[in-house]
């Protein structure tokens, strides 16, 4: 079933210019039997933040590994799709052009700040190592970016902290000489998975600023992959909820959080009531995420949907209602089929 | 680091006791009389008795014992019962011909098994990790003896190239007593390989999936420095401690390939001195063996130390 391949409309954020677009794109595990990721659709602007959020499984990961040519080789085959990022087409089977990319202009953060550096260098070296991937500087140029940049992060006494090795920094510490080591060759996109998932509440603050305060000066887009609605209710410019390895709606994030449209956002915005309330994880709506093997035909959601009808057997596009939202539902905009069935 | 070192030397005090105590007691049960493997043709009481009391084969067991480990300490492993040299000259001897043998095997091994270990791993699954893992499988099922005869007969009988057996000490002429030594030090070396190789590549394929492995590659390094600079250096550890062990395991087991090229090094010594009942060679090889073996073993924890900065600083 072919999933409508129109450009989206561009999200509604003050700026037409696009930095990453992500078109149709598929990719499907080998020996799975149904894709992992499914016609997703996606764009980030300069200066903006997209957040990708969805339940823990849903193919967050995937997709940004996929983007930065990450997978596993012989992982996973593309099925359908193109990525423009900069004016320009990734081609994800050219490994040199992707490398070069990598660490220079598009940047990634991880989830797991303990086991993310490697523990056998000092991270003043691990730094530099980034700045010398990309440029023909010297070493002692390199040092000098380095130390600047760990300034720049928060590191107090970043001089003797170069010399440290990462068992001698905390997870929080860490974190900052990641952003530090993706952020030190100025890149215009940085893609950061779940970054403060395994950080304390407070730490979990501290980088979200750090990370916004970072992308206005440099004009960065930034797409913050997530599982925590606090987290997009502080940061988010746009919003692309993701479900199965599906976007099921996508728009500006005051639409999504004031006016959500697909009945999993509806069950996802029902456990945080307005932007500045408490957290809500995830795990309120009722039922588990269909895996690859037990994929339903049509819509993903409609095991769990309490609106599915017969019609849900088929795929429902991602439609666009207005305002630069979009919604991959039979019966969106629900207001007017509510009111009709009534 | 200091303090790490005695610790694992107080330690190894009781491991050397409990050796040697068990050496000497099984050495006691044995079936057949030194004095009469001494004596050879000389069946006459009164020489046997004079042989037993100059050798103090007498004394209770347990003082036999004391008096034993207490000439040790001092450096005197007694005298050889077949030639009359002391025990420690003789192990002086024929120990540095060994660990020059082990010393070449182990750098065949590192040469061939480190680098298949890598390239396996980078290509696990696909047809070149196949290959090098039966060639690995074949390295270590292929008996020692049987490749020592068969490169004997094709190297040196056939082509001529190197000598069949025999041995030059690396002080009289180093060139020449390493060509001699290439051929049993390969064939030491290659089981030594597959394994090596064998241990590589596991090593290597779990630091591969590693987070920080992946950050190499989000930096944009280029493969070769993600697989041989973060990855490898991560997967030294285990390889470093597997090599001081393998080190040991070597000197003792070079018995075989020293009789194949009549190599006269420690493995020779051992053999005469087990069918000839020679006690005192015996234990002394063995007391020294055991030191050996700790002593590797040491420093394959010091190596573990080192390359984790993690527990360098403590
Ligand atoms: N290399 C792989 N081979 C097969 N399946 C994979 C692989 N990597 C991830 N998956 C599967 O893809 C799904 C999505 O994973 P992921 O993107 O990590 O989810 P999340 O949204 O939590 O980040 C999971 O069900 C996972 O099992
Ligand atoms: S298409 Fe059907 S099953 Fe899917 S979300 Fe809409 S109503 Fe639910
Ligand atoms: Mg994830």
């Amino acid at each position: 079933m072919v999933q409508e391949s129109d450009p989206l409309p561009s999200p509604d954020t003050g700026s037409d210019k696009v930095l990453l677009e992500v078109r149709d794109f598929s990719l499907r595990f080998r020996g799975a039997p149904s894709d992992q990721i499914n016609h997703v659709n996606f764009s980030v602007s300069p200066g903006k933040t997209l957040c990708v959020v969805g339940e823990s499984g849903c193919g967050k990961s995937v997709t940004s590994l996929a983007m930065m040519g990450l997978l596993p080789a012989g992982a996973a085959t593309i099925g359908s799709g193109e990525m423009i990022f900069e004016g320009q087409k990734l081609d994800l089977a050219d490994h040199t052009a992707m490398r070069k990319l990598r660490g220079s202009r598009m940047t990634m953060i991880f989830q797991e700040p303990m086991t993310s550096l490697n523990p056998a260098f000092r991270i003043g070296d691990q730094i530099v190592e980034a700045v010398l991937a990309h440029s023909d500087a010297s070493k002692s140029e390199a040092e000098d970016k380095a130390l600047a940049i760990l300034k720049r992060v928060g590191i107090p006494a970043a001089e003797k902290r170069m010399r440290d090795y990462p068992h001698q920094l905390s997870g929080g510490m860490r974190q900052r000489v990641m952003i530090a080591m993706a952020l030190v060759n100025d890149p215009s996109l940085l893609i950061a998975d779940e970054p403060t998932t395994a950080l304390d509440v407070t730490i979990q603050a501290q980088i979200l600023e750090l990370i916004r305060d970072l992308q206005a000066e440099t004009d960065m887009g930034t797409i913050m992959i997530t599982h925590d609605l606090g987290v997009v209710a502080e940061i988010a410019d746009t919003v692309a909820v993701m479900y199965a390895g599906t976007i099921v709606e996508t728009g500006p994030a005051e639409r999504i959080f004031n006016d959500p449209q697909h009945p999993y956002t509806i069950g996802l915005m029902s456990s945080i009531p307005q932007l500045s309330g408490p957290r809500g994880r995830l795990a309120t709506v009722p039922g588990m995420v269909p895996t690859t093997q037990n994929m339903p035909e049509g819509c993903r959601f409609a095991t769990r949907c309490p609106f599915a009808q017969p019609i849900c057997a088929k795929e429902p596009p991602l439609a666009p209602l207005e305002g630069g939202h979009a919604v991959a539902c039979h019966f969106a905009p629900l207001e007017t089929h509510l009111e009709q069935s009534a | 680091m200091l303090s790490f070192i005695l610790r694992r030397l107080v330690i190894a005090i009781p491991t050397i006791i409990l050796i040697s105590v068990f050496v000497f007691t099984l050495q006691k049960l044995l079936p057949g009389d030194p004095v009469l493997a001494m004596a050879g043709e000389e069946r006459d009481p009164q020489v046997l008795e004079f042989l037993r009391e100059k050798y103090r084969l007498n004394d209770p067991i347990p003082v036999q014992y004391f008096t034993w480990i207490g000439n040790a300490l001092t450096g005197d492993l007694g005298i050889s019962l077949r030639t009359n040299q002391p025990v420690l000259e003789l192990i002086g001897e024929k120990l540095p011909v060994t660990i020059q043998l082990a010393t070449m095997a182990m750098i065949f091994a590192m040469v061939i098994g480190i680098p298949a270990g890598i390239f396996s791993a980078v290509k696990k699954g696909t047809v070149t990790d196949y290959v090098a893992n039966v060639v690995a499988l074949s390295g270590l099922s292929i008996p020692n003896f049987w490749l020592g005869i068969m490169l004997i007969l094709l190297v040196s009988v056939k082509w001529k190239l190197l000598p069949a057996s025999g041995y030059v000490p690396l002080s009289e002429d180093p060139l020449r007593s390493i060509t001699v030594m290439l051929m049993p030090a390969f064939v030491l070396g290659t089981a030594l390989a597959a394994t090596l190789m064998r241990h590589t590549r596991s090593a290597m394929l779990s630091v591969m999936s590693s987070d920080y492995v992946r950050t190499a590659r989000a930096k944009g390094l280029v493969e070769r420095k993600v697989i041989l600079k973060h990855a490898f250096r991560n997967a030294l550890t285990p390889i470093v401690t597997l090599t001081a062990l393998l080190f040991g395991e070597l000197i003792a087991g070079a018995v075989l390939t020293e009789q194949i090229f009549t190599i006269p090094g420690f493995g020779k010594l051992v053999v005469d001195a087990v069918f000839n009942r020679d006690y005192a060679v015996v234990q002394g090889i063995v007391l020294v063996t055991a030191v050996g073996f700790i002593f590797m073993n040491l420093l394959a924890d010091v190596a573990y130390v080192l390359l984790n900065p993690r527990l360098r600083k403590q």
